[in-house]
């Protein structure tokens, strides 16, 4: 019989408490695979991350099962706890990974004001479209139409634009991908890990559970597919129909800049009034 | 511990001096003086002075002050910071302490310490903003979901608003438990004179931390009399951290019953079973009282100058002031019911503190609230000594 083949980065993950909840087929798993190859590739130590969640599916990607200090806080309030963490000690890499629901509804306000802030965070919004672990109600991100538990005739909502709200907002970098461009994702986690300032990575994600019953979509592959046919380049996004272009997934990099970064900022007032006040 | 010798240096201009400051600046320089390193607010009146003394006093002590979007991200912000090594602090008031229940809770559930000052107001909901209250006396010890304990301390003076402060960030660390300076909007809007300690002597409680190759795994330890050490975010340890149910180790467990029995039970525990260690009163006249006053923050001042108006008219009257509003002081209190013949609860509240005292006494308790802004007047309380001893 063979030995069964290892992930090689199996020891990044706390081992013990294994196998994680995710549904069969869930993009969670995914972005899991990747968050541990970004990190490994950007040569982060364990002891110099720490990964703070709130609550929902995605949340669970890296907390428990990444093996850093992880803080499982309270539902949308994540990037205020990661914040304090931040501002107290700079030097670590605080990566929040967090759902749509819990980052874009209930935190909505917070997801704003630390890109405005520019925290130099590194924030992964796994989109799912759904309130997945929850049963599958309407999320400020679901399509027009789609009909969920709580919109059994259809939302009448559109979704919000999460990325682009970011990059208004002030983020240093802000970039989307699908589960499907695994290559391009790793890199813009790399790309958003090595960012000072408030870096986003909305990742647009698979549910076939709870979000598969409301369009049809019931293997990932189904999704897969979807996101392969449906996505269009930012830059080439821009010479096409808008028509065309509303059922489409825009993906690549929507901001890069270098902004000052706030705990940076904080520490350079704070030095510049006692200055002041030594004269 | 005493605090550290850059903090001590600056704070140092201040040692003996005296001054003529709010309750609210007051709490703001006894943070200061309690290692406090980081600051999470957002404003709100009767409150807004701790915030403002705050951002002005924590970057000469080389802490941080950041002004959230909302309350909610207050509270979630200086729990983060506690993680971080922070002595870290809020303030609000009625609305906003409302709003931080959430994270209060979250705090109790992951043994965080750190301290949120309720300058209480007058509601409920927008109430009369500007005006000062006592109605967040059952917020602050029930506001959050769930069995918990809680430890509230509620000051008097200007002078109570800096030591009481300073007393808050201590027991925070020694029970690892988020702390309340329970405040109002009287005193924490009052102007007093307030005398600073030298900073050097200052009695800071350390955050507990582990000591040489003492083996544990960060929570619900049964070794530590129920309070285990701390290990902090960055030290290597990879912690886990959860508001969920956990095991001693952090890791979740929500499925077995005794994990949560144990847990809960023993955060209960390690506050109820030190009362006699965090509850302070202050007796006054209470000797030869057949009457007796029990009251905190500002109820309790005029409730001293009817005091001392009714002593000078020989009647036997006298008053237990409750520094310490959680837990209760149920044992100074039953103690007390058994040897006068009434008490009398003067506060701003429909009666909360009354309801409290009731519980505990075997004697006849008079409520003697007054609600609108106004504290009571003197006469008003001496009255009802007056009627109580007929």
């Amino acid at each position: 019989m063979t030995k069964p083949v290892e992930n090689p980065l199996l020891d990044y993950l706390r081992r013990d408490i294994l196998p994680t909840p995710f549904c069969s087929g869930c993009g969670c798993g995914t972005v899991l695979n990747l968050f541990a190859r970004a990190v490994h590739e950007s040569g982060i130590k364990p002891e110099d991350l720490v990964c703070v969640t709130g609550i929902g599916c995605s949340s669970w990607i890296p907390s428990p099962f990444f093996k850093c200090d992880t803080l499982h806080t309270t539902h949308g309030r994540a990037l205020a706890f990661a914040t304090g963490i931040k501002v107290m000690k700079p030097h670590l890499n605080v990566v929040v990974i967090a759902g749509d629901g819990d980052i874009t509804g209930i935190g909505g306000n917070h997801l704003i004001h630390a890109a405005r802030r520019n925290v130099g965070l590194s924030v992964f919004l796994v989109n799912n479209s759904i309130y997945a672990m929850t049963g599958g109600q309407v999320a400020p991100t679901t399509p027009f139409g789609i009909s969920t538990s709580t919109t059994p005739h259809g939302s009448v909502e559109p979704p919000l634009q999460a990325a682009e709200m970011v990059k208004a907002a002030g983020a240093d970098y802000v970039a989307r991908w699908t589960t499907w461009h695994v290559m391009q994702l790793k890199k813009a986690m790399k790309s958003a890990i090595a960012k000072d300032g408030f870096s986003f990575l909305e990742i647009v994600s698979q549910c076939p559970v709870s979000y598969g019953k409301a369009v049809r979509r019931r293997e990932a592959s189904d999704f897969l597919r979807h996101y392969r046919d449906n996505s269009v380049r930012i830059k080439d996004a821009s010479v096409m129909p808008e028509d065309e272009l509303e059922s489409k997934i825009l993906v690549g990099e929507l901001a890069d800049r270098e902004r000052p970064e706030f705990a940076v900022s904080l520490r350079e007032t704070g030095r510049h009034a006692r200055e002041e006040t030594a004269k | 511990m005493k605090l550290d010798e850059r903090r001590i240096e600056y704070l140092k201009k201040f040692a003996g001096k005296r001054d003529f400051l709010l309750g609210d600046e007051a709490c703001a320089y006894g943070a200061l003086f309690a290692g406090c390193s980081f600051f999470g607010a957002y404003p709100i009146t009767p409150a807004s002075e701790i915030a403002e003394t705050s951002a002005r006093e924590l970057p000469f002590v080389e802490g941080y002050f950041v002004q959230f979007e909302d309350e909610i991200a207050s509270i979630s912000s200086i729990i983060g910071a506690a993680w971080a090594g922070a002595r870290s602090m809020t303030a609000t008031s009625g609305p906003g302490f409302s709003l931080m229940m959430e994270g209060i809770g979250y705090a109790v559930m992951t043994e965080t310490p750190c301290v949120i000052a309720d300058i209480q107001r007058s509601g409920p909901s927008t109430g009369q903003a500007t005006k000062g209250a006592q109605a967040d006396f059952y917020q602050a010890r029930w506001g959050t979901h769930g069995d918990h304990e809680i430890i509230a301390l509620a000051p008097n003076s200007v002078q109570e608003y800096f030591d009481l402060t300073i007393d808050c960030f201590n027991l925070a660390e020694k029970y690892r438990t988020p702390v309340i300076l329970l405040g109002d909007g009287e005193v924490g809007h009052m102007r007093e004179n307030i005398t600073f300690p030298d900073p050097e002597s200052v009695e800071i409680q350390p955050r507990r931390k582990v000591s040489g190759n003492e083996p544990h795994m960060g929570f619900n330890d049964d070794n530590f009399n129920g309070v285990p050490p701390m290990l902090e975010f960055g030290e290597g340890t990879l912690r886990h951290v959860t508001g969920s149910t956990h095991k001693p180790n952090g890791m979740r467990d929500v499925e077995t019953q005794s994990v949560h029995d144990r847990l809960v039970r023993r955060l209960v525990g390690k506050i109820d079973n030190a009362r006699e260690d965090i509850v302070r009163v202050e007796e006054t006249m209470l000797d030869d009282a057949e009457v007796a006053i029990i009251a905190y923050g500002a109820a309790s001042r005029p409730a001293m100058g009817a005091l001392e108006a009714a002593r000078k008219k020989g009647l036997p009257v006298g008053m237990l002031r409750l520094i310490t509003a959680w837990p209760f002081a149920q044992r100074q209190v039953t103690e007390l019911g058994k040897r006068v013949k009434k008490i009398i609860v003067p506060e701003m509240s429909l009666g909360q503190l009354n309801r409290e005292v009731e519980r505990f006494v075997p004697c006849p308790v008079v409520s003697l609230p007054k609600i609108g802004g106004l504290t009571h007047t003197t006469s008003e309380i001496l009255a009802a000594i007056e009627e109580a001893l007929k």
